[in-house]
């Protein structure tokens, strides 16, 4: 294919591919544990820290690091109270770290422009740097879910025995939380802040309609990740379209086709 | 008598701020079968959550083998009275019970005797040929007994059972207490049920819990006590159980 001769294009291929086993993983645990609007609420904090690095000059991906770390240890602590108000606090959160963003930024002395970048993704021009830190990321979760896949398994499945067991429930929460923000961080330079969530959750959410193990879930969810990432990206291309969008769109479009395919089955 | 496994002295738990169990005193030695039975609300599956940990008393002592709950609870085996699961979840029956090793086990994955146990659990449910069927393609029935082999697989010294034969047919329910008889040469159990005719002819030692325990050192069930816990006989009639199975006065049930 002769838009592989472009750099950027294989690049863009390898973040793509990266993203989708960070997003493949992480996002089935956020399926079955039915954690989307935590991770949500996650994924929008980032944007406080990518606007406090544009203010003091450091790397805007660092910031986002940090601010997803702090509110993934923050949803954990609200996740352990069993108020009612959960949901509510989240939804402050969220928004408390979009607002630090946006003022942030506003304070931020010059050229903010590639600012959109991180809002909404771009995949195409991921700096190299960038690619050897969401490796490094990539790395540290795999590792992570290879060590702890029946403790977090257990967790996500029945928390109760889990803690009957003598399993350190908080610990594994507040892990997976953990993971859940490096993951957003992975895929912020893909598709960006806003859609982040579509991509974590769409391809587990088709993978678990046809897995009958969490195992499965995930290798399918990270195939079908990449088979999104690359039609997109390819689509972007060919049309002209913003990258990170076209991805969303091409993985919504496949689960609409996979919701009906499974009804047909089962009629 | 064997030794003390359970021991509670003065426990009071409040949940939401009101009290729900006061004053529960109970000795469990080894071996024992304890039954419990209580109106809806009584707060039998409390008192089990005590006991395993998931519900911090507001007051009293209890030890579990001599030592705090915290340090013991995997001695313990739990069959929860109701099984709340999500019925998508992408998860195997085998994988269900063999969950059951993850504090004993030593590496990441769980060993080829981990599997063994939790066949052997499957095994004793009458469940072995579902072993592959996922959990949420199971009836409630068929779930209820997987828990109990999940609560085996366990290997407790002490198995706490709420309700277990709540939602299981009579042909299962039957042999489960004959099961329950032979875990009792192994282990010490503690039941909670409403089945009072059953479990007065299968248990050792018989308590009632109606915010507090009622509690004598024999299977007797008089109707004192079964006044002071439920009030009025005719709770008991609710409970589809047969005025008659009551003593005329201070009569015995059971054998
Ligand atoms: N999480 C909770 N918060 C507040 N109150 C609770 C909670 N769980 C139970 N209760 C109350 O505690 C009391 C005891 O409940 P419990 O579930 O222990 O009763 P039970 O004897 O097991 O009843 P049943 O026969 O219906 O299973 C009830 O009055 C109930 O309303
Ligand atoms: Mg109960």
């Amino acid at each position: 294919m002769e838009i592989l001769q472009f750099d950027f294009m294989r690049n863009a291929l390898l973040v793509g591919l990266l993203v989708s086993v960070a997003c493949g993983m992480i996002g089935t645990y956020v399926v079955v544990k039915r954690i989307v609007f935590i991770s949500g609420g996650i994924s929008h904090t980032a944007y406080g820290g990518i606007g406090l690095g544009y203010y003091l000059g450091f790397n805007p991906m660092l910031g986002a690091t940090l601010f997803t770390i702090v509110s993934a240890l923050g949803m954990g602590l609200v996740q352990q109270r069993s108020s009612q108000r959960q949901d509510t606090v989240i939804g402050v959160m969220w928004a408390v770290g979009m607002a630090l963003g946006i003022v942030f930024v506003k304070l931020s002395p010059g050229y903010t422009a590639d600012l959109m970048s991180y809002l909404f993704g771009s995949i195409l021009t991921v700096p190299e740097r960038d690619i050897l830190f969401i490796l490094l990321l990539d790395l540290l979760i795999i590792a992570t879910v290879y060590r702890y896949f029946e403790e977090f398994k257990a967790v996500a499945f029945d928390e109760e025995f889990a803690r009957v067991s003598g399993l350190k429930v908080e610990f594994y929460n507040i892990l997976l939380l953990l993971l859940v923000a490096l993951t957003v961080v992975v895929m912020i330079r893909a598709v960006g802040i806003i859609l982040v969530i579509a991509l974590l959750t769409i391809p587990p959410a088709i993978a678990g309609e046809y897995s009958r193990g969490l195992k499965g879930m995930m290798g399918l969810a990270v195939v079908l990740g990449i088979i999104f990432t690359t039609a997109g990206l390819y689509l972007s291309y060919l049309f002209d379209l913003p990258s990170g969008a076209t991805i969303i769109l091409v993985a919504a479009t496949g689960y609409i086709l996979a919701l009906l395919i499974k009804k047909k089955i089962h009629t | 008598m064997g030794k003390k496994v359970i021991e509670i002295e003065n426990l009071f738990v409040e949940l939401d701020g009101i009290t729900v169990l006061e004053n529960v005193n109970l000795t469990v030695n080894e071996y024992d079968f304890l039954g419990i039975i209580g109106p809806n609300g009584g707060g039998k599956t409390t008192f089990l959550r005590v006991l395993l940990g998931l519900v911090k008393p507001a007051r009293g002592k209890v030890r579990i083998m001599g030592n705090p709950v915290e340090k013991n609870r995997h001695l313990l085996g739990y069959v929860p009275q109701y099984a709340v699961f999500d019925r998508s979840f992408p998860i195997s029956v085998e994988e269900v019970v063999v969950s059951a090793r993850l504090a004993r086990k030593q590496g990441i994955r769980f060993s080829n005797e981990d599997y063994r146990i939790a066949a052997s659990a499957l095994e004793r449910v009458e469940m072995l040929p579902l072993r592959s069927r996922q959990m949420g393609e199971l009836s409630g029935g068929e779930r209820q007994r997987v828990l109990v082999a999940r609560a085996l697989a366990v290997q407790p010294r002490i198995l706490l059972l709420d309700e277990p034969t709540a939602s299981v047919d009579s042909r299962f329910a039957a042999g489960f207490y004959e099961l329950l008889r032979e875990l009792n040469r192994e282990m010490t159990l503690i039941l909670v049920s409403h089945d009072i005719s059953a479990v007065s002819s299968y248990v050792k030692t018989l308590a009632c819990m109606n915010r507090t325990l009622y509690y004598e050192h024999s299977r007797e069930l008089n109707r004192e006590m079964i006044e002071n816990t439920y009030n009025c006989p005719v709770d008991l009639i609710a409970h589809g159980i047969p005025h008659r199975v009551l003593p005329p006065h201070d009569g015995v049930v059971g054998s």
